[in-house]
């Protein structure tokens, strides 16, 4: 079954808050080689002005990752997580995830394109925090491999 | 500063040890990251590495130059080619970063990152306020 083209500019449901722990900052970090301060030490990060450990750069995937497990289990939706591929990945930031944000994502599929028998489509993941506030904005382009 | 200066360069290892550890700590745990078989099955060159670990890593070199004197205000890439990683020997990836473009409110650090000789990720830029 192809990817269905009606998902496009699909607007789906905020995803339960996540809290971010400052342990899961710091195994983040390691995960990733990052070794500077800010992500580990909740006093170094306090002193840059921040209120707890910061997380790199690319942390918000993390929570990016809710929402695309909506996706894939839309039931009409018609995608194979077998055949897809990550094709592309980018990060706006308002301001970095800190330890203690309870974030929320709003996805919407902004763009549905078939290319060579594949199909592209690309996710948007709006991130805010408790407020309301605008964090992080995160841009996925997967590629579903069409059936050979 | 100016076009073209490299400000970072740095190389990374990476082990099936890593794989394993960024599975843990993304949540990202699809099977081709660290089960031979079913990379196999999958008709891949070995298991992989997660290209969100490579995204990741090759932000660092930048994260560090950048230290307290500059955000970083977006970062994008483009997943070109598999890390694959050797049960033994692993994988080792070099990170280049150069200025790309200087703006009023933003300069651009463009990134060339490979592995085995050949690039693995497209277009990848970093977005920076410098303070």
């Amino acid at each position: 079954m192809p990817v269905n083209p009606q998902l496009q500019g699909r607007e789906f449901p905020p995803t339960a808050p996540y809290l971010v722990g400052r342990e899961k900052v710091r195994e983040f970090a390691r995960a990733v080689f990052a070794t500077s301060p800010l992500n580990h030490d909740p006093a170094a990060a306090r002193e840059a002005g921040y209120d707890d450990v910061v997380a790199p750069p690319t942390f918000p995937v993390v929570v990016q990752e809710a929402t695309l497990a909506q996706l894939l289990a839309e039931p009409d939706g018609g995608i194979d997580f077998g055949r897809v591929v990550h094709g592309e990945q980018s990060f706006s930031y308002t301001r970095p995830i800190v330890a203690g944000d309870e974030l929320v994502a709003t996805l919407s599929v902004t763009s549905i394109k078939s290319l060579g028998g594949n199909d592209m489509l690309t996710a948007v993941s709006t991130i805010v925090d408790a407020r309301g506030s605008h964090v992080v904005t995160a841009t996925s382009t997967l590629v579903v491999r069409g059936e050979s | 500063m100016n076009v073209g200066d490299i400000v970072a360069e740095r190389t990374f290892h990476l082990t099936r040890d890593s794989l394993v550890r960024y599975a843990g700590a993304s949540g990202d745990f699809n099977t081709i990251h660290y089960r031979d078989d079913i990379a196999a099955a999958a008709g891949l060159p070995g298991v992989l590495a997660h290209g969100m670990l490579t995204m990741g890593i090759a932000v660092q070199p930048v994260v560090d130059w950048l230290d307290n004197r500059g955000i970083v205000l977006g970062y994008g890439v483009r997943f070109t080619r598999p890390v694959v990683v050797d049960p033994v020997d692993g994988a080792t990836i070099t990170v280049v970063a150069k200025v790309g473009a200087i703006e009023d409110t933003e300069t651009r650090i463009d990134l060339t990152v490979t592995f085995a000789d050949a690039t693995v990720l497209g277009k990848a830029q970093v977005r920076v306020s410098l303070v």
